[in-house]
């Protein structure tokens, strides 16, 4: 037990506090300058946020970027960079839209289905990515922006050339069939409703947060307590000593991909079969960007990639209070870009703190033994 | 006051996490004179040495520089002294010349335009005087050791040193190597150029030191003449205590061929031959040394045995099986430990705990893997076990492995590998970096396991070890196996024959 000491926690926590931290003095600082009051409009931020259909709200929210962070993270443990989780996502949100709406299946078993090809679609694009590492040597980087602007590309023509619902006379929009209720999430109303919590008409919980649940503890399970998650972890930390181990990079980068992918497919499932239950051109954007931020900021475990998408969350909503405020509601967005900012910053700085004293201890440790002997 | 010393060090302290650190360090360095510091590895030399060329600053304490006070904030204002560096390792350009490797960084220019002239003229007055010709066009690569190091001299001349720091300057040389860098530098001090010279090997040190400063646990212990002390009184004071004396050489060696190499060839780029047609057994209860001056294929035939390289010819057998195809998990698991020559780069996950960095090699196989799950309880119970067994100084299995000491890292990878008890252990320069009793500690587990009837291949640069251990010796050049001795009758200057190539004629 002596050695959790040595283990200092709060240097882990420490970093992504002090981000936040530093973000909103950076915040506070941008609203004082255009003359507003920085305590006034926090207070109303988190007054606003303390709401029950805000929190309802913000737990929504929080389910993409949680998924989209986990997917960054799987590759981060990795040593690989997938930036690509934004085609991903969208790519496979379109293609399990479509399928889903072909098919006819039992209530449950649809579900599955839909969201077991959004999985194996963003698998797929992603561990196109890796392919092209293992062989040709691109760098996941590139080759997963490039496959964003691809996926967009591709989503666009798909959507329109061959999987668009047949349109109704006058109705304009661009979108597949809608899913059959037998692939719909089902809510988690009932459960508030348990808690004696009643929502307002047309608002839910939706019920994708059970398998953010499911997700957090298998990455946690995959990576803590399987070969395979110490041969992924070890080829993060050193990918030379790994593969002196017999870990086979090649095979790893692939697979860490394809595991990237299949969480970004969830990404898009979640939004698809728990809210808008097709895909349309409106189908939301940018999730895959900010689950980078997501990743960077919860130091890619699943616990804090849970915080950060809260967190993530909570700015998303609570910056719909600011208008009524007349206060620019940018400034979460200043708010994020500072944290994101901060916390790669502060990173390092808790990391080399952390390592110091730690060495220290350890050295010293070591000493006393000695002379106790 | 006689003599102004050329360097001065009083009372320096360097608190520095992790390592020994300095403390209370006095030097006294005369001009013209070749000075020795000595020490295990981890005493304090290299901090004194960042300390001096000024890549890290002292706590406490002074430095003086003929005479007068210094604080160097970078190595920038230790050349401006006149003090330079000739590191271990090289930094120099291979696909440039010596000239232009000589003047990187301290370019010659005259109204903004290269003045390459004026270098080559320079160049060459100092080669002349310091018997160190070297053509200045060549380029870098093409060069041996031994001129890699007389350029690396050059470039610190060239920026005006009147005082070189030499880091472990033999350590990369064969024994002719270390003649001719001798005469260099004795042509240099009589020039009036101070050497201060960081070894630990002390034979090396008395041939050519005229003072020797020893330091242990990060202090300085005494400053003596070379001429009135013995290599055992230098390693007493070293170590506090008496060496322990060689042991003698038991065979152990069985019949049973553990690992069987036939032919083996690794090509590397354009099409040269990095290993060829090496053929060597190792049996079981015997450990075969591989000689020979680093690069000259060791690195290769290693990774070429433990499946990080495809080799181009030739078969490689464990057992009775050929595993000439399998991948690097499959041999671990069937068996090869492997003790990298790099630990930190090969040999482990830093910033893991130690229970989990025990695992590493046989992740995959029991006890620490069942099915695909890890078994933690296994992994911290063996952890401990090593921890124990090799005397690994770690309060306990949770802490990280940065946080261990050289000579702990060492310790607990060679303990991970043969507590693994595999059937073969190949083991790269096993006490590189490691101070004498870890050092100690290492060869005696390696004897150990080797009578227990471990199959060992070491591959090492360090001859007192690849002599001391090996119950059968190869020297390796050029990719090829040039030699078999015998390691109770060859000496140091042979075995220097050979690993250049056998100029002298092969025994």
């Amino acid at each position: 037990m002596k050695a959790r000491a040595l283990i200092p926690g709060a240097v882990r926590v420490l970093a992504p506090v002090l981000a936040v931290a530093v973000a909103l003095g950076v915040s506070a600082l941008a609203l004082l300058a255009i003359g507003e009051s920085p305590v006034a409009t926090f207070s109303a931020m988190l007054r606003y946020a303390a709401r029950l259909d805000s929190v309802v709200s913000i737990l929504n929210r929080a389910i993409p970027l949680f998924l989209s962070g986990l997917a960054v993270a799987v590759g981060f443990r990795t040593g690989l960079f997938n930036i690509g989780v934004e085609g991903q996502y969208r790519l496979a949100a379109l293609v399990a839209a479509w399928a889903g709406a072909l098919v006819v299946l039992p209530a449950g078993v649809h579900l599955v289905v839909v969201v077991a090809i959004g999985m194996a679609v963003g698998a797929l694009w992603a561990g196109l990515a890796g392919l092209l590492k293992v062989w040709r040597g691109v760098h996941e980087v590139i080759s997963t922006i490039m496959l964003n602007f691809v996926a967009t590309g591709l989503a666009a023509y798909l959507l329109a050339e061959h999987f668009r619902e047949q349109a109704v006379a006058g109705d304009l929009q661009i979108k597949t069939a809608e899913l059959p209720a037998s692939a719909l999430m089902p809510t988690l109303n009932w459960a508030l409703r348990a808690l004696g919590l009643e929502l307002r008409r047309g608002s839910h919980l939706q019920g994708f947060l059970l398998v953010c649940v499911l997700a957090g503890l298998g990455f946690w399970l995959l990576l803590s307590r399987t070969r395979f998650g110490f041969d992924l972890r070890a080829s993060g930390l050193n990918p030379e000593a790994a593969r002196a181990s017999g870990v086979d990079q090649r095979r790893m980068v692939v697979a860490t991909m394809l595991l990237s992918g299949a969480f970004a497919g969830l990404v898009g499932a979640s939004q698809l079969v728990g809210f808008f239950h097709r895909y349309t051109i409106d189908f939301p954007q940018g999730l895959g960007f900010a689950g980078i931020a997501v990743a960077l900021l919860g130091r890619n475990n699943p616990v804090g990639i849970a915080l950060a998408a809260l967190l993530f969350g909570f700015l998303d909503r609570s910056a719909q209070i600011l208008d009524l405020e007349d206060v620019p509601k940018e400034i979460t967005t200043i708010i994020q870009g500072v944290i994101i900012l901060a916390v790669v910053i502060a990173g390092q700085i808790a990391w080399r703190v952390a390592r110091r004293r730690q060495a220290v201890a350890v050295s010293e440790q070591v000493r006393r033994q000695e002379a106790a002997a | 006051m006689s003599v102004t010393p050329a360097i001065e060090l009083r009372g320096i302290v360097k608190r520095f996490p992790g390592v020994v650190a300095n403390d209370d360090v006095n030097l006294t360095v005369l001009p013209g004179e070749v000075h020795a510091i000595v020490g295990e590895n981890g005493a304090g030399k290299s901090t004194l040495m960042k300390i001096l060329y000024g890549m890290q600053r002292p706590d406490e304490g002074e430095i003086k520089v003929n005479g007068a006070a210094v604080a160097f904030r970078s190595p920038k204002d230790a050349i401006a002294a006149g003090i330079g560096m000739v590191h271990q390792h090289f930094m120099l350009a291979g696909n440039l010349t010596v000239l232009e490797n000589v003047i990187l960084g301290a370019e010659p220019s005259r109204m903004g335009r290269l003045d390459l002239s004026e270098a080559r003229w320079r160049i060459d007055l100092m080669g002349a005087q310091h018997h160190a010709t070297l053509d200045a066009d060549r380029l870098v690569d093409s060069l041996s050791v031994g001129e890699k190091q007389r350029v690396e001299i050059l470039k610190v001349l060239y920026r005006g040193a009147k005082l070189l720091i030499l880091d472990e300057p033999t350590g990369v040389l064969v024994p002719q190597e270390v003649e001719e860098l001798f005469a260099t530098l004795r042509e240099l001090t009589a020039q009036g150029v101070t050497i201060v010279f960081i070894s630990h090997k002390l034979h090396e040190v008395l041939a050519i030191a005229d003072r020797v400063t020893v330091m242990r646990d990060g202090t300085t212990v005494t400053t003596v003449q070379a001429a009135d002390v013995t290599a055992a009184q230098l390693a007493e004071y070293m170590v506090g205590s008496e060496l322990p004396s060689p042991s003698t050489r038991t065979t152990q060696a069985t019949e049973a061929v553990e690992l069987a190499v036939e032919g083996l060839g690794v090509r590397g780029p354009g099409e040269r031959w990095l290993v060829r047609d090496v053929s060597l057994q190792v049996r079981r209860g015997e450990i075969v040394g591989i000689a020979g001056v680093e690069g000259n294929g060791q690195a290769e035939l290693v990774e070429a045995l433990l499946g990080l390289r495809r080799p181009d010819t030739g078969t490689v057998s464990l057992g009775q099986r050929d595993i000439t195809a399998w991948s690097t998990r499959r041999r671990r698991e069937a068996g090869i430990g492997y003790v990298p020559e790099d630990r930190h780069a090969r040999g482990l996950l830093l910033a893991a705990p130690v229970w989990e960095n025990v695992m590493l090699g046989r992740q995959g196989a029991e006890p620490f893997a069942r099915r695909g799950w890890l078994r933690l309880r296994a992994a911290k119970a063996f952890a401990a076990e090593v921890l124990r067994r090799f005397d690994v100084r770690a309060p306990d299995a949770n802490v990280p492995a940065f946080a261990l000491s050289g000579g702990n890292q060492q310790k607990l990878i060679m303990g991970r590998e043969i507590m693994g008890e595999p059937q073969l252990l190949v083991a790269a320069h096993p006490t590189r970096g490691v101070d004498v009793g870890a050092q100690a500690a290492i060869w005696e587990e390696i004897r150990r396991a080797r009578d227990a009837g471990l199959a060992v291949l070491l591959v090492s640069a360090d001859l007192d070890e690849i002599i001391g251990l090996s119950d059968r010796l190869f020297v390796m050049f050029g990719g090829r196996l040039v030699a078999e001795l015998d390691p109770d009758d060859v000496t140091p200057q042979v075995l220097g024959t050979h690993m250049t190539g056998g100029r002298q004629g092969a025994a």
